[in-house]
């Protein structure tokens, strides 16, 4: 097991590797002088030779790739250019609420689907069936923003029990911290519960067909027991799937929801970063956020080997 | 038999629902009788409902629209198809265990061999769970698996399609069940695991004493398994008697189909019995006289037109013929 661990993090590197080199590429290799977009309209060709040599683009493309690659491994994404501060920090400061609300998010989603998805392949065809799935198709197919806009007149402008906008750290006040999630993580949540329910639901009826589902009711078990230990363990790999596929795609589009509800995460640094272009910002999140999906894919790898036995080390 | 038996089934019928239209009948008119320590063997042609027969007495049938449309069986006298679901779920594992027969997907693949022969007992028993796992151990030693101890812990992956069956009924026979319903056991097996897994399941119930219900297409199974045979064709009973009587005499032209399309006598393991010509037919094309006359060589007017009764032509032999008893000398 640690063997199969290890081969498969080594084997994030080259991927990681390929990322790294892309990113590098887009910031040289994009049209125009990105010194002088960089500076701006009302800049002088001196501000421009003066950003040109902090990018290090004075020098050749080889140079540039083994610094830049160097600072990379030593920790330093480079200095924002127009916070001036370092990148590096900047992510941090902004990881809790992205994480917070992806995290969040996802946990309601898999909480309400999965049990959703069990009941209504149980009840296949059933009005129960019926209704969860009208539900999730009503889910989702209203937009996030229109969910988030209704949820913010109805719970926090109508009856004023939650906050309209923002984000505390727990570490401030945790109460405050739970109070400002909601809101957005009902809005961002409802379309992940409508695909996760599907997901189960689909894949719980195939394994109910199954032999073994036969086997287990044959032998006296409950049908909680059947449904949930027989054929949930085994319907679980594309439904791990979808969850980690999920937390990753939140990682990286928490854009719209943290603009609704004026969250300080991610999404707000990428779309202030690129309005403002200040490339090493983008850069850096766009590193981070690779670095994230391919620690994600590499969980849900993992987490195959312990859920499915077949799975060979 | 003085006697009274375990399991009874009594005019069965076995439908599925079909929506507005009235149901499609499977099973008709099913009756027989197991007894301590008695084998019976219920043979005939593939989609002739054995299986539905053994799965309605355990209330497994196909969901949502199989069920149980007339009929009763009796456990020890006591009516299984109207108890509760929390009645049937103890018998099932326990007083009525089954064995299916695909050995290759009747094992769950993510749970240990262990746990799954354990459970059962949890279930119904309420051992602890190191007693369970005991149990578990102590069955796969029964069921002659080498290394026992090592195979408790793997996955049915692990284990060849022989192996699985044993773990099979070591998981069916845990409870010490009174009435084993095994499904055609052997058929996805090697003739040699087959030989090997029947001589397992005839010395297991000579220790324990179950009636056994043996589902085949193969008389050379039934040649040597079987006290009593049951012989269904399109969902009905057409010849039943102890093995002596149903091999001696067989009555019933298409129990003699099957006798001449076996080689050998217990040679012929593994055949599937599909030398008769023509096909059985469909579940709702089925004739309104002896379903099996469109194939039968001897069928007369009468044959196509009304479906003959079972009578009783010997000692515990009865067919369903107009040829044989009353109907035959009117
Ligand atoms: N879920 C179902 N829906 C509709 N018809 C079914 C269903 N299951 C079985 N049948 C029909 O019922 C009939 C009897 O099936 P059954 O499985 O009992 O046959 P069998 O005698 O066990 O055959 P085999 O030797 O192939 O196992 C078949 O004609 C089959 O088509
Ligand atoms: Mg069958």
């Amino acid at each position: 097991m640690w063997s199969y661990v290890a081969r498969r993090v080594l084997a994030t590197l080259p991927v990681m590797g390929v990322v790294a080199v892309i990113v590098f590429l887009m910031l040289r290799l994009s049209p125009g002088d990105p010194a002088a977009i960089i500076a701006g309209d009302h800049a002088t060709s001196e501000d421009i030779a003066q950003i040109r040599e902090r990018l290090g683009l004075d020098r050749s493309l080889a140079e540039q790739f083994v610094w830049w690659l160097g600072q990379l491994l030593s920790g330093d994404l480079g200095t924002s250019i127009y916070l001036d501060r370092p990148v590096l920090g900047l992510i941090l400061e902004r990881v809790e609420p992205t994480l917070a609300l992806s995290i969040s998010t996802m946990t309601f989603a898999v909480a309400l689907a999965i049990p959703m998805g069990v009941v209504a392949a149980w009840k296949a065809g059933s009005w129960i069936d019926q209704s969860i799935m009208a539900l999730s198709v009503l889910a989702f197919s209203v937009p996030v923003f229109l969910i988030g806009y209704g949820l913010v007149i109805g719970f926090s402008l109508t009856l004023e029990l939650l906050p309209v906008q923002g984000f505390v750290s727990l570490a401030e006040d945790p109460v405050g911290f739970a109070r400002h999630l909601v809101l957005p993580t009902v809005a961002l949540g409802l379309v992940y519960t409508a695909l996760l329910a599907r997901i189960t639901r689909a894949t719980m009826l195939e394994t109910l067909n199954e032999d073994y589902i036969r086997t287990a009711r044959a032998k006296g078990l409950a049908e909680p027991r059947v449904l949930i230990l027989h054929a949930l363990k085994n319907a679980s790999v594309p439904i791990v799937t979808t969850i980690g596929t999920g937390l990753a795609l939140l990682i990286g589009g928490v854009v719209v929801t943290e603009s609704v509800f004026a969250v300080p995460g991610i999404g707000r640094l990428t779309i202030d970063a690129v309005l403002q272009r200040d490339y090493p910002v983008i850069q850096g999140v766009i590193l981070v956020i690779a670095g994230v999906y391919v620690l994600v894919n590499l969980a849900i790898d993992l987490a195959y080997s312990l859920l499915d036995p077949r799975i060979r080390y | 038999m003085a006697q009274e038996p375990v399991l009874a089934v009594e005019s069965l019928r076995v439908e599925f629902a079909t929506g507005d239209a009235p149901p499609v009948v499977a099973v008709s008119d099913m009756s027989f009788e197991v007894h301590r320590g008695e084998t019976l063997c219920i043979v005939g042609e593939s989609g002739c409902g054995k299986s539905l027969t053994a799965l309605s007495i355990l209330r497994l049938l196909p969901r949502p629209y199989g069920r149980i449309g007339a009929g009763r069986v009796l456990l020890d006298g006591r009516d299984l198809t109207t108890v509760s679901e929390a009645e049937i779920r103890a018998v099932r594992g326990r007083a009525i265990s089954m064995i299916f027969q695909e050995p290759m997907t009747s094992l769950n693949p993510v749970l240990t061999v262990g746990r799954q022969i354990a459970e059962t007992v949890m279930v119904h028993e309420g051992l602890s769970w190191q007693d369970c796992m005991d149990r578990a151990l102590e069955m796969l030693r029964q069921v002659r698996i080498p290394e026992p101890e090592r195979r408790l812990h793997e996955y049915p992956h692990q284990l060849s399609g022989g192996m699985r069956q044993r773990v099979m009924i070591a998981m069916a026979l845990a409870c010490r069940p009174r009435v084993l319903l095994a499904d055609e056991p052997t058929t996805a097996l090697d003739v040699t695991i087959q030989a090997q897994i029947l001589d397992l399941i005839r010395d297991l119930q000579q220790e324990t004493g179950a009636a056994v219900v043996l589902i085949t297409h193969d008389l050379g199974v039934v040649a040597e398994m079987a006290q009593r045979v049951l012989v269904m064709y399109a969902g009905s009973k057409v010849e039943e008697g102890s093995v002596e009587e149903i091999f001696d005499a067989p009555s019933h032209p298409y129990t003699r189909g099957l006798m001449a399309a076996m080689p050998h006598l217990g040679g012929g393991r593994g055949k599937r019995l599909n030398e008769i010509p023509g096909v059985v037919p469909a579940l709702d094309a089925r004739p309104p006289g002896c379903a099996f006359a469109p194939r039968c060589m001897q069928a007369v007017a009468r044959c196509h037109a009304e479906a003959p009764p079972l009578v009783q032509i010997g000692g515990t032999h009865t067919v369903a013929c107009w040829a044989h008893g009353q109907g035959a000398r009117a």
